[in-house]
Formats: C-alpha cells, sequence, structure tokens
C-alpha cells in the first residue's frame, strides 16, 4: 500500500536525513520525500496498518532532524 | 515570508546592529566577553541546541555541528590567547544565518511559483438544484450529473456540453493560449478556463478521475523519484562532512607536532588550531545539497507550464541524454485522421467537383463520406441531391442539382464503364464522373502534421543522433511520409507487437550512454512506451493509458513539443552539472587556501554564503522555458 503524507522540513539535507529514518522504520517498504513539494510518499509492508506505522515513521524523523514534522 | 522566517529575519537584524554598536565599545576582559555573547547567542541559539541535539540522538556530522564547532572554537581561541577578538565567531554564525534564511525564501518563492504555474485546480463546481446554482466540492459530483461553468470559472470536471457554446483557453492544460469553440455535444477537459458563453455539461467522470485531478496527480509526485545526480549528492553529502571533520582533526594536530618534533620549531598551536576552524567553516556543503533538487524542481516546474509533463527528475536526466527518438507514425507525425489531401485531373474547379462529391456522399457516415464534407466546410443541402444509391463496397451515384454524380473507387469505374485515371499518390482515391464523363479524383489521405518535418529538423538540432518511425501502414506510404519528414529510417507493416521487438533490437544498438525515446499516442503502444528508455505520449488529454505508461506526457499534439521536451530537460541538467562543479570547485579551493593559511574565516563564510546565494539564483534559471 502507498500513502502520502504533508511533512515540514527547513533544508534539503534534512528530508533526506527523513527518508532514511523512515525507510529504516520497520513496516516500511519503501520511502521518498520530495523536499520541494513537502511530500513523504511511503510504500508499506503487506498487513501494515499505516496508522501505527506513521507514528513510529514521524517519531524516528525526529530523532535525526528535531525541526520536522510529519502531518498524519 | 513565513513566520519562521520572519523570526529569523529579525534575529539577524538584532544581532547585526549588536556587533556593530559592540565594536565601538570600549571594554575589555571578561565583560567583553560577556557582552558578545549576547549576540552570539542571540543569531547562534537555535545552531547550538540542533548540535547538541544531534550529538544525543548520534546524528552528528551535520552543517550546524560544524558551525557549532568552529564558532565555539573561535571563541576559545580568543579567550585563551587573550585577543578579545569575538566579533568573528558572531560574524560567521550571523552570515550563516543570512544564508540559510535566504535559502529558505528563495526555495519558499519558487515552491509558490511552481505551484501557481500549476493552479488548475477548481475551487468548486456549480450544481442546478431546484432551479437554483448551488455551489459543491467537485469530489462530491456524481457522474451524469450536470453542472453549470460560467465565463471566466474552469472547468471543473470532464464532461460533454448539453447546452451552449463557448470558447475555451486550453493553456493551463497545452501551454498554449490557442482558443478552442465548443458547441452543444463536444467532449470538454477539466482544467480549461470557459471565456465566453455559458456552458452546461453532464460530467462523464468522477472529479479524482479527471484530467485536471490526473495532472495535479502526476505534477505533484513528480520529483518523488529521484535523479542520479540527486542521489549522488545525498551519498556525497554523507561521507563528505565526516570526512571534512576529520581533515580538520588532522590540520589541527599534525602541523605542530611535525614542527615540534621533526622541524623542532615552536608548535603554534593557535595557528592551526585557527586554520582547523576555519577549514570547516569552509566546508558546509549547502549550495550543492540545496540547489541540485531546486534546479530539478524548477525544471519540471517550467516544463509544465509549458504543456510538457515530466513524472520525475530522473526522467528529465533522461530525456537529456537522448540520441534516437523512435516515432511511432500515426498520431505523432500525421494527423491520424484522414483528409483531402489533393484533386487531381479535375475537369471542372476543385471547389466545383468537392461539392459534388460531398453532396454526392451527404447520406453516407463513412469516414471518407465525412472528410469529404468537413473539406466541402459547409452544410451540405440535401434538396439539392436525389437519387443516391449506395454500391456497397464501391462509392455512390446520386443525382445533383439535375447531373449524375458518381464517386467512388476503381470497381465503381469499371462497372459504370467509364476510363479513369489511376493515381500515383498515395491514399485512397475517390474517383468522381459527372454525367458519364470522366471528372478526376479526390485523394483522402492522412496527413502529415504541418511542423512534423520541422519538429524533426529540430530534434537534429539538439543533438539527436538518429530517428526512426514505425508504423503498421504500407511501405508504400511509410517511406514517403519519411522521405517528405526527413526521417532516417523506417520500419513498416509492423503489427502492434513488432514494435516492441524493433525498439528492443534499437535499444541494443544504443551505446551506453545515448538514450532511446520512443513517441507514440498513447494508443495500443503502451507496452513500447513502456520498453523505451523514455516514453513519451502526446495529446494525451484524456487518454488515461498513455499518460499512465508515459514518462513524459506532452499535453496537446504538436511534435514540435518533443524537441522543446529534450531542450528543456538538457537546460536543466546544464544547470545541474554547473552547480555541482561550482559548487564543489570553489569548496576545494577555498579548503586548500585555508590549509595553506591564505584564508581566514571571514572569507570562508562569505564563500560558503555567496557560493549558496549563486547556486540557488542558478537553480532557479531552469524554471525559465519559454524561449527554448
Amino acid at each position: 500500500m502507498k500513502k502520502t503524507y504533508k511533512i515540514e522540513v527547513d533544508c534539503a539535507n534534512c528530508a533526506n536525513k527523513m527518508e532514511e529514518a523512515a525507510r529504516k522504520t520497520p513496516g516500511v517498504q519503501d520511502c521518498a520525500v520530495n523536499f520541494m513539494a513537502l511530500k513523504m510518499h511511503v510504500t508499506f509492508d503487506e498487513g501494515q496498518d499505516p496508522k501505527a506505522v506513521m507514528e513510529a515513521v514521524r517519531r524516528n524523523c525526529k530523532k535525526v532532524e528535531s525541526d520536522c514534522e510529519v502531518y498524519l | 515570508m513565513s513566520k519562521k522566517q520572519r523570526i529569523l529575519l529579525a534575529r539577524i537584524v538584532t544581532a547585526a546592529v549588536l556587533l556593530v554598536a559592540l565594536h565601538f565599545a570600549p571594554v575589555t576582559g571578561w565583560l567583553r566577553f560577556g557582552l558578545y555573547l549576547v549576540p552570539y547567542l542571540v543569531i547562534g541559539c537555535d545552531i547550538l541546541r540542533k548540535a547538541a541535539r544531534g550529538i544525543r540522538n548520534r546524528q552528528i556530522f551535520d552543517e550546524n555541528f560544524l558551525m557549532a564547532v568552529a564558532t565555539v572554537g573561535a571563541i576559545a581561541l580568543a579567550l585563551y590567547e587573550q585577543s578579545g577578538d569575538y566579533t568573528e565567531a558572531v560574524a560567521v554564525m550571523l552570515f550563516y544565518q543570512v544564508g540559510e534564511w535566504f535559502q529558505s525564501y528563495a526555495v519558499g518563492r519558487s515552491r509558490r511559483n511552481i505551484s501557481e504555474l500549476m493552479d488548475i485546480r477548481p475551487d468548486c463546481a456549480n450544481v442546478e438544484r431546484d432551479g437554483g446554482l448551488e455551489q459543491v466540492d467537485p469530489d462530491e459530483v456524481e457522474i451524469g450529473t450536470v453542472i453549470v461553468v460560467q465565463p471566466g470559472e474552469k472547468v471543473p470536471i470532464d464532461g460533454v456540453v448539453t447546452e451552449g457554446a463557448s470558447t475555451l483557453n486550453t493553456a493551463a492544460l497545452t501551454g498554449e493560449s490557442l482558443p478552442r469553440d465548443v458547441r452543444t455535444g463536444d467532449e470538454i477537459l477539466s482544467g480549461c478556463i470557459n471565456m465566453t458563453g455559458v456552458l452546461k455539461l453532464r460530467t462523464t467522470k468522477a472529479f479524482g478521475e479527471s484530467t485536471v485531478s490526473k495532472i495535479l496527480d502526476l505534477v505533484e509526485n513528480a520529483s518523488s523519484r529521484k535523479s542520479r545526480s540527486e542521489n549522488f549528492i545525498s551519498r556525497f553529502a554523507r561521507v563528505y562532512t565526516p570526512a571534512v571533520c576529520g581533515a580538520a582533526v588532522v590540520l589541527a594536530l599534525l602541523p605542530p607536532l611535525v614542527r615540534m618534533a621533526v622541524l623542532g620549531l615552536a608548535p603554534a598551536w593557535g595557528t592551526w588550531v585557527y586554520r582547523a576552524l576555519t577549514f570547516l567553516v569552509a566546508s558546509c556543503p549547502c549550495a550543492l545539497v540545496i540547489s541540485i533538487p531546486l534546479s530539478f524542481f524548477a525544471g519540471i516546474g517550467g516544463a509544465s507550464n509549458a504543456g510538457v509533463l515530466v513524472k520525475g527528475s530522473n526522467y528529465l536526466e533522461t530525456l537529456s541524454q537522448t540520441r534516437t527518438v523512435v516515432f511511432d507514425k500515426t498520431g505523432t507525425l500525421t494527423r491520424g485522421v484522414f483528409e483531402v489531401n489533393g484533386i487531381h485531373h479535375s475537369a471542372m474547379e476543385d471547389a466545383r467537383l468537392l461539392e459534388y462529391a460531398a453532396l454526392a456522399e451527404s447520406a453516407s457516415s463513412h469516414p471518407i463520406s465525412r472528410s469529404l464534407q468537413q473539406a466541402y466546410g459547409r452544410e451540405p443541402d440535401r434538396s439539392r441531391v436525389t437519387d443516391i444509391q449506395e454500391h456497397s463496397g464501391s462509392g455512390v451515384t446520386a443525382v445533383v442539382d439535375g447531373h449524375t454524380v458518381a464517386a467512388g473507387n476503381d470497381k465503381l469505374m469499371d462497372r459504370l464503364g467509364i476510363p479513369y485515371i489511376a493515381c500515383h499518390t498515395v491514399g485512397t482515391i475517390v474517383h468522381m464522373a459527372v454525367d458519364g464523363r470522366y471528372a478526376g479524383h479526390i485523394v483522402i489521405s492522412d496527413v502529415v502534421k504541418p511542423d512534423a518535418a520541422e519538429a524533426v529538423r529540430r530534434l537534429k538540432a539538439a543533438g539527436v543522433r538518429k530517428t526512426v518511425m514505425l508504423t503498421g501502414d504500407a511501405q508504400k506510404v511509410a517511406d514517403q511520409v519519411a522521405a517528405q519528414l526527413g526521417i532516417d529510417q523506417v520500419c513498416a507493416e509492423l503489427l502492434p507487437a513488432d514494435k516492441v521487438a524493433r525498439v528492443e533490437a534499437l535499444l541494443q544498438q544504443e551505446d551506453g550512454r545515448g538514450k532511446l525515446a520512443f513517441v507514440g499516442d498513447g494508443i495500443n503502444d503502451a507496452p513500447v512506451l513502456r520498453r523505451a528508455d523514455i516514453g513519451i505520449a502526446m495529446g494525451a488529454m484524456g487518454s488515461d493509458a498513455a499518460i499512465e505508461a508515459a514518462d513524459v506526457v506532452l499535453m496537446d499534439d504538436d511534435p514540435l513539443k518533443i524537441s522543446k521536451a529534450i531542450r528543456i530537460s538538457r537546460k536543466c541538467l546544464r544547470i545541474v552539472y554547473e552547480n555541482i562543479v561550482f559548487a564543489i570547485g570553489i569548496k576545494l579551493i577555498c579548503l586548500l587556501l585555508v590549509a595553506l593559511g591564505y584564508a581566514n574565516m571571514w572569507l570562508a563564510i562569505f564563500a560558503d554564503v555567496g557560493v549558496m546565494i549563486l547556486a540557488v539564483l542558478n537553480a532557479i534559471r531552469a524554471l525559465f522555458v519559454k524561449k527554448l
């Protein structure tokens, strides 16, 4: 399953870090962060609950870049 | 300006004013240190906080860390040497923040510019209810609902006109501001702007399936597919910062140790630590990291404004390397509709012959008859025609204005015993006989688009080495079209499956760097669009399969757009490479100067912020593609 989320982040490098962090989150198959459009496209593993996974993604993103936000 | 930007700007101004004021304040010792700490903290508190948090979360190496270490180091050095020169540290932080502010402002601006360019999202749909108009969310309109579009409004949902006539501006979809006339029965696409009259239309699609939603979806998701250059930059940034930090440590420790142990000189710790700190300031990779995605974003935005939708940065990159362009003939280079293309050996005026033909065929709905009606251009006056007889598979005979008219192929003429002149041109031939005498023939064929030859020429000028045409048509037709357009290679009489095989064979011939683009109209060539390095679908307004399968979608069917798309991609990639070379080049020179002691911290921060500003301005250039 694929979903798109709006994000808030200040720099392109931070966006890359968020992408990396999201990709490493369990339950996420793939993730692409579009810094210019401020969007995060997440592909979830089969049978995962996007809500729960995204909470974890948000936490992990905050860890690598304190100044970011993922709107769930 | 956003709230964050305003706050940062206020901090920059405050810190700058304080710094200038302190420059003239005659204070020394610890008081001086304390006073200078005020502007430093005003401007740098968030950087220090972020750096600290980064260390805690084991995300050490980023630009916040670089800046924090460099400035704290410079202040510590000033304390150690008792020089009282704290200005440098504050100024470095100040300029760094000026750069950050500019970057955030520029990105925000171009983000807004580009979304304005693509602002085709309709706000509401007018639904007629109980005699009045009600504005509803387009999402809630069901298929088959009648909606009203007032002059000046955007058509919100695809539909068929049931009432009214008007002129539509399709600029948002095609990039061309050529107005299009519509009347009852015409199908119209969402995203067009209704210019003159009130239109009522019955929707044929849900909002989510309408053209406008499809396009928005495509454009918004475009830069999520990253190009090789972007991936290179993120990999580069990952190894770069730790490497630079390592180099700075070496620079701080090694030379003094060598001086002490080998040369027997004083270690000069101060000088080398200062150089190492300057090295850190100069090394910040922001210019590179911001300008590359910005260039691609601007390129994609500019392209979509010109009616060229590119589905991702990676496709823009591949498109710029196109060396071979393969065309599908029908619908791409030719109109794909049959038109009267010539009148030969006419015994009377051409217009009169055409009138006879159109009138004789007026009762028929055959495509040939339709093209005759179209060429005639007026509504045929049926009262002038009597006694129409259709001869299935060969033509018609009729009496027009008292003359017997026969219009049909060779077989009809043979049957009527009228000698005819065979035609040497390619196409469907309609022989005409009036009052039993041969009156010439009309050639109906698929016409080459007026700009097709120019399009092929411009492709060559844009650096395309080989053009190939694939078609299911007869060899003779294909050869003629190819010769007319200057196409290098022709493969005719192909079944749809053969086209894939041909493209695969052509792909094999490509050497590593050259890429192959296939241009089709999206009708039954989706597999080929997918197979090529780059699939370009043209005239794709409303064709879902094409939008789905292609990597680049041309909104109208103008073949000149192909070369335009390639030139846009070339420009964008040139800017990307300029920025990579420029940013890395200046960085390396700076680092070298710093290491050798020719540059101080002021120069380092100027170089850093300056390069970033220039790179961002250069990236924004990718947005301007009108004149390409």
